[in-house]
């Protein structure tokens, strides 16, 4: 099995495979022309990418959203921003390096940046505690808001977490009160703030920075109130059955947008995002920079009783 | 085993019922925690706290809301709001069965209970979370709720005291339950802009997404003796770090030292501390009973 693969791609990584062995024959001989064998091989595991991706289940996209190579926080980052100046600390304990924080230029508006980060290698992984947030993330995140909210600059954030950390010190240290904080102040921060779902959305992790006047998801990723293993496990008692807790619990773009909690989903490149991510991020920037300059145009009462408006709709019969 | 369930703990799995499990029929009653048996009138006239060891059992909703307000001029809010099953959710049973079984067990229509009366003469809102129904759990209903009650506080210049005990989030609602903390948070946010006191009041258990939003946001945070209160359940940290958790984690004494709390008060004097905090904050002396 290829790893750079889900399960469910292994045909396509088959293909992959045929096509760069050609390439290694045709590299070591230089009579043989094997361009046409490439382009049809191309051309078919293409057509195999784009019927597998049409019929994903929610459990497929769950794994594509935590695919290993899938881009975080710090590859869109540079990409999607200019002179991405990062801040670090919350002031009153420590830094969390699960939540990246700082100020920088959009096109050429200034925006605070808050982004969860998973973390790529081992040793990266464990610096960013895997993304699992702690109250010093969510009270700097907080800090960096207000901040923003002085110098009128809009606030974008990126959710990618595997949930807020479960410890014994986070716990300590009130993470629930860290959370609960968010929710409250960016209720009515009198600024635009974008949230845009980039990866993996876990439940109270994901919203202590989802609060905000627009919530996108990109096409393959995922938000939940329990991560589809936990359901499991409570219902099936058995963490084997997620792929039903995930479509039983909607967890993916198409049925978020249908209960009026997503706006929109930015479209991924053909096999995920980590398949083409200047192309994501590009498609980020173009979103964001359009829908800010939208919101900017907004009066700010008139945004902060559009975003009141908005909390009070959640899940009322329509 | 997943450290990513945060919202709905271990408690309602129904691993960690060490008490509070009293058999509710007949007129003795064996406290789950000394196991005395005790006469039931007696353990009523005693708030259902044990008059053996002192255990706070657990109460309905409705029963809570009754020995905390003043006996006149009770008006229950926001009884039109019921669940919605959104998602048409269906596991092993249909989420509408197991509402209709939660209704019948509990005869409420929800898990949170507003009530507009008084209390010492106070004008007061006052809500209660019902454990027994769906493990007190937060869907669209009880954001719903909780919301009004809020806004009937916020219109009334009334103080909202809100009696939490749930689990958290309620999954078979999903994202529209995680929403709810959003909804519930941004109204105790407009109450704190607009100078309207907010108690909460934490009684066993307190967990996941009710934790992490409205059970944490009060001008004053008390909790009732015995309660456990966090955002993870204890089995999912210990399934994530692998290490004891510390003898009294997350209960009353460990939430006061940590300041998460302002106080521990008996249920015997709940009424009594509320309404002397609430007299202060609103700078009136309470009418001499």
């Amino acid at each position: 099995m290829n790893p750079n693969y889900l399960d469910f791609e292994q045909p396509i990584a088959e293909l992959e495979d045929k096509i760069e062995s050609l390439r290694m024959v045709g590299h070591n001989n230089a009579d043989i022309d094997i361009h046409k064998e490439i382009e049809t091989l191309r051309n078919k595991s293409d057509a195999l990418t784009k019927k597998i991706y049409s019929s994903l289940k929610p459990w497929d996209i769950v794994k594509i959203a935590r695919h290993p190579q899938r881009p975080y926080s710090v590859d869109y980052i540079p990409l999607i921003f200019e002179e991405f100046d990062e801040l670090h600390g919350d002031r009153l304990f420590a830094d969390d390096p699960a939540i990246i924080c700082g100020l920088a230029w959009l096109e050429r508006q200034a925006v605070a940046v808050i982004a969860q980060e998973k973390g790529r290698n081992t040793n990266d992984k464990i610096k960013r505690n895997f993304g699992m947030v702690r109250p010093e993330g969510y009270r700097k995140a907080l800090r960096i808001m207000e901040m923003a909210e002085r110098f009128h600059l809009p606030i974008i954030t990126l959710i990618d977490t595997p949930g807020a950390y479960p410890g014994i010190d986070s716990e300590e240290r009130g993470i629930s009160e860290a959370i609960a904080c968010n929710l409250a102040r960016m209720s009515n921060l009198s600024v635009p703030i974008i949230c845009i779902v980039i990866g993996e959305g876990s439940s109270g992790g994901a919203i202590g920075i989802g609060v905000g006047d627009r919530l996108y998801m990109l096409q393959y990723t995922t938000y939940f109130v329990i991560s589809p293993e936990g359901c499991a496990n409570i219902i099936w008692k058995s963490a084997e059955k997620a792929p039903l807790a995930a479509e039983a619990m909607g967890v993916t773009p198409d049925v978020l947008i249908r209960l009026g909690i997503v706006d929109d989903v930015i479209e991924e490149p053909l096999g995920g995002a980590h398949r083409d991510l200047p192309l994501t991020a590009s498609r980020i920037k173009k979103h964001l920079v359009k829908n800010l300059n939208l919101l900017r145009n907004i009066e700010i009462s008139q945004l902060l009783q559009e975003r009141y408006q908005r909390l009070m709709s959640y899940g009322n019969p329509v | 085993m997943s450290w990513l369930d945060n919202i709905i703990p271990s408690i309602m799995r129904g691993k960690d019922t060490t008490h509070r499990n009293v058999v509710p029929e007949g007129l003795w009653i064996r406290c789950g925690d000394c196991e005395n048996s005790l006469y039931r009138p007696e353990l009523e006239k005693a708030l259902n706290v044990c008059p053996k060891c002192g255990v706070h059992m657990r109460i309905s909703a409705r029963r809570r809301l009754d020995i905390f307000l003043d006996p006149p001029s009770r008006t229950e809010l926001a009884t039109d709001i019921g669940p919605i099953d959104a998602l048409k959710f269906k596991d092993t049973k249909r989420y509408r069965e197991r509402l209709s079984a939660a209704q019948k067990k509990t005869g409420e229509t929800e898990a949170l209970i507003v009530i507009a009366g008084q209390l010492k003469g106070i004008p007061v809102v006052a809500a209660a979370f019902d454990f027994n129904f769906l493990g007190g759990s937060m869907g669209y209903a009880v954001g719903e709720r909780f919301t009004q009650g809020a806004r009937h506080a916020l219109e009334q210049k009334m103080p909202f005291i809100v009696f939490s005990a749930t689990g958290g989030a309620r999954m078979q609602e999903a994202l529209i339950s995680l929403m709810q903390m959003a909804k519930t948070a941004s109204m105790i946010e407009r109450m704190k802009v607009a100078g309207v006191p907010y108690i909460s009041v934490l009684t066993d258990p307190v967990y996941g997404g009710v934790s992490a939003s409205l059970a944490s946001l009060g001008d004053i945070n008390i909790a009732e003796p015995g309660v456990r209160a966090g955002f993870s359940g204890p089995n999912i940290i210990r399934e994530t770090i692998r290490v004891e958790l510390p003898e009294g984690f997350q209960r009353g004494e460990f939430l006061l030292s940590h300041g998460a709390i302002d106080m521990i008060v008996r249920r015997s004097e709940m009424r009594e501390m509320i309404a002397r905090l609430l007299s202060k904050m609103l700078n009136i002396s309470l009418k001499s009973p």
